[in-house]
């Protein structure tokens, strides 16, 4: 859009008054000297973080838990992140939460760059890409900083080695969204998955369960998967041309709190699509309610993300404090959520924790949760 | 179509034509071989683009070292040339085409396109040269494209170039799908390639990206300042009429300098692979408005015929040197936007200032020369 405002300016040029130019400056400058201002006082939380000391748990004071989310505006990661505030204040440690505007592994990077430099204990990231990620936090690992992955999984392979939180079993999320969705539209008809970065790891590893599941049922068909890269925008874009693209669509899986909500935001002003097509997906009971309650939405699945940043909080430490390990079997006590055990390697997915089955929301429940 | 013609009289395009208005700051050369008007030159070099942009850097320098503890240390180069590096070069074609009046927004897309076509040869087996080969090659096939289409059909490069970002990044996304290369069961790229994202130029701090740039800028600048070709651009940019009618072969320059862009594209994308170890199609996503930010911030005038190599190289180090500084202080990333739009807008708007004040200034000194300088053309 910058672009298109910089051809726009070049017709309106001649007849721009040298007062409104005057404003146009003015506001530029004051952008720059706020944006300086408000820095003062969030500088100090790149510094302190070397004087760790244990405590009676084992956890050592003063850790530093860089958070990656994807980006900092969706509202699941802001979540998650919140959770991991919770648990490393409950260790005398600090979160710093750092990363771009955009799901690109191209803005993360500079995070964990910054990490390195901080010095942080360790890393909490959400992958935007699987792959390029890797050699930053590889550079990351051999400066000791003990690397962790959550919501989206990176496949770094050995390096590095990596503690992956895993929100619920991987397959279950795949095979229980169709399950869901089969119920719903009788087994029958075209469906299509409106997903979010292409690249994204987690989306693709549900959808290869999806698209297993979907063997069971014969007569429905995934005819497209569209990528709204976790934007409302994009994500009601893709949503139009597909709406068009194919008129007899019975269902619509969205495994992502951003384009399920988009979808519903849509299909409740477009009442009449509801005859025919079912959404169903990963969303928040808080922002769903409304689409719940007025019938757009009968059922969809999540687990709190706030319990899986503070989950991930309690691991970072747990690691960072060499109170843990990567091994499976060991052990690490996860605050108010009890005990977790660090499960064997299976696939590309390395090491892992679960934080638990996902939480299925109908108009029953979705008013119980205000996450 | 005729524009592809020229005069038989007409060498390789040497002289700047007479119809050229004065150019401003940022085309000294121009004016110089183009201007018979003698002005004090030193007030002119105060006003100098580049004069406010190293001042700029300065304070961005002096900024980071002040605000973030880890600004002076020795990796942030590093760092900021892995973050800066693959855009900063795209934007030294652009700059040229920039210059002769043109755009090319499919840059971007090409980078993406460009590591999608390696990925996928690599995931078919091929060994890693002659796929750098090919996409290389699809590289300048696609900058070719675009030449044919904003030269030999006349259609304007913003509306083409908008058209090839979007087949570009479609092919990609054929020919990769959501796959990231290499997959699982790939082999992986070979290390001395991608060492080029975590190891600096042995001896040094700067990554390979930046000293690509920096001997690519050395070129450029070179070719945009010190040759018949360079003065050529100017006057395609400033008049493209009256540049043809001088002899100088508009379009041909022109559809030269879209293959450039391309193949230069291309080696961003290569070298992005390299970096990230891996090729996603969506790598570089949005990038193009980075590119043309860092060009428009370096004192290239959108509307052509103005700019130089040094102040693009001064805008990719004031952008380089803030986004560092700003992600080390954990500044929102929204601000950090905000912060480069500002700069932005502010690039605009001081051209435009300065130009009134020297067209009120030849008001109040009553016609001593002939010439209003606020209208552009």
């Amino acid at each position: 859009m910058k672009g298109f405002n910089k051809m726009r300016i070049r017709t309106a040029r001649r007849q721009a008054a040298v007062v409104f130019v005057a404003l146009l400056a003015g506001s530029g400058l004051a952008a720059c000297s706020s944006s300086s201002s408000g820095s003062s006082t969030s500088s100090s939380t790149a510094t302190s973080s070397s004087s760790a000391s244990a405590s009676s748990t084992g956890i050592k004071q003063g850790l530093v838990v860089y958070y990656i989310p994807k980006d900092t505006q969706n509202p699941y990661e802001v979540l998650a992140d919140q959770g991991g505030e919770k648990a490393l204040s409950e260790l005398g440690g600090k979160v710093v939460v750092s990363s771009g505007t955009t799901d690109t592994a191209a803005a993360q990077i500079p995070s964990i760059q910054a990490a390195i430099q901080a010095h942080a204990n360790a890393i909490v990231i959400a992958g935007n890409d699987p792959k390029a990620l890797c050699p930053s936090l590889n550079q990351a690992a051999a400066q000791g900083i003990k690397i962790l992955a959550f919501d989206s999984d990176v496949n770094c392979g050995s390096s590095p080695n990596h503690l992956f939180i895993n929100q619920a079993d991987t397959q279950t999320i795949g095979t229980s969204e169709v399950d869901i969705l089969a119920k719903e539209i009788g087994s029958t008809g075209q469906i299509a998955i409106l997903s979010a970065a292409a690249s994204a790891t987690n989306q693709n590893s549900w959808i290869v369960y999806m698209k297993q599941e979907l063997a069971k049922y014969p007569n429905m068909h995934l005819v497209k998967i569209v990528y709204g890269n976790d934007d409302p925008a994009t994500s009601l874009t893709v949503l139009l041309g597909l709406l068009s693209a194919y008129p007899n669509l019975r269902g619509i899986i969205s495994p992502t709190t951003v384009g399920i909500q988009a979808a519903a935001q849509y299909l409740n002003t477009h009442k009449s699509l509801l005859s025919k097509l079912v959404l169903t997906g990963l969303g928040l009971p808080s922002q769903m309610k409304p689409y719940v309650l007025d019938g757009t939405v009968k059922e969809f699945e999540l687990w709190n993300p706030s319990n899986l940043g503070y989950l991930a909080g309690y691991a970072a430490a747990a690691l960072a404090s060499g109170t843990t390990s990567l091994t499976t079997g060991s052990t690490f006590k996860a605050g108010s959520l009890g005990t977790y055990t660090v499960l064997a390697s299976s696939g590309v997915t390395g090491p892992s924790v679960v934080l638990g089955p996902p939480t299925v929301f109908t108009k029953d429940n979705v008013t119980q949760f205000n996450f | 179509m005729s524009s592809d013609v020229a005069p038989p009289e007409a060498g390789t395009g040497g002289g700047v034509p007479p119809a050229v208005p004065p150019a401003a700051e940022g085309s000294g050369k121009v004016v110089a071989a183009g201007s018979a008007v003698s002005r004090p030159p030193l007030w002119r070099l105060a006003i100098r683009w580049e004069t406010g942009l190293v001042v700029a850097l300065a304070a961005a320098l002096v900024f980071g070292s002040l605000e973030s503890a880890t600004f002076t240390s020795r990796i942030t180069l590093f760092y900021a040339g892995i973050n800066i590096g693959y855009i900063a070069i795209m934007a030294l074609p652009m700059t040229l085409i920039v210059v002769t009046g043109e755009i090319d927004l499919s840059v971007a897309s090409m980078l993406g396109l460009s590591g999608a076509v390696l990925g996928d040869l690599w995931h078919h087996g091929w060994s890693i040269w002659p796929a750098v080969l090919v996409a290389l090659a699809v590289g300048a096939v696609g900058g070719s494209l675009n030449g044919l289409l904003v030269t030999k059909l006349g259609l304007p490069s913003i509306a083409v170039t908008i058209g090839t970002l979007t087949l570009f990044r479609g092919v990609a996304e054929i020919l990769l799908g959501s796959q990231t290369i290499p997959t699982a069961s790939d082999r992986p790229f070979p290390s001395w390639l991608t060492n080029i994202g975590v190891v600096p130029v042995s001896g040094t701090e700067l990554s390979y990206t930046t000293v690509i740039f920096i001997g690519l800028a050395v070129v450029c600048g070179v070719a945009l300042h010190a040759t018949p070709l360079g003065r050529a651009m100017f006057a395609a940019g400033l008049q493209s009429e009256a540049a043809r009618f001088a002899g100088i072969r508009v379009a041909r320059i022109k559809f030269w300098l879209y293959v450039f862009s391309g193949v230069i594209c291309a080696l961003a994308g290569i070298l992005l692979a390299a970096q990230n170890s891996s090729v996603s199609y969506n790598a570089g996503f949005g990038l193009e408005l980075n590119v043309v930010a860092i060009v428009l911030l370096g004192g290239v005038s959108i509307f052509g015929g103005r700019g130089s190599i040094l102040g693009v190289v001064l805008s990719v180090a004031i952008i380089g040197s803030l986004q560092m500084a700003l992600t080390q202080m954990n500044i929102d990333p929204n601000v950090q936007e905000i912060v480069i739009g500002g700069l932005l807008l502010i690039s605009v708007v001081i051209p435009s200032l300065s130009r009134a004040a020297r067209w009120l200034g030849a008001r109040l000194s009553l016609g001593r020369s002939g010439h209003t300088p606020w209208a552009p053309d």
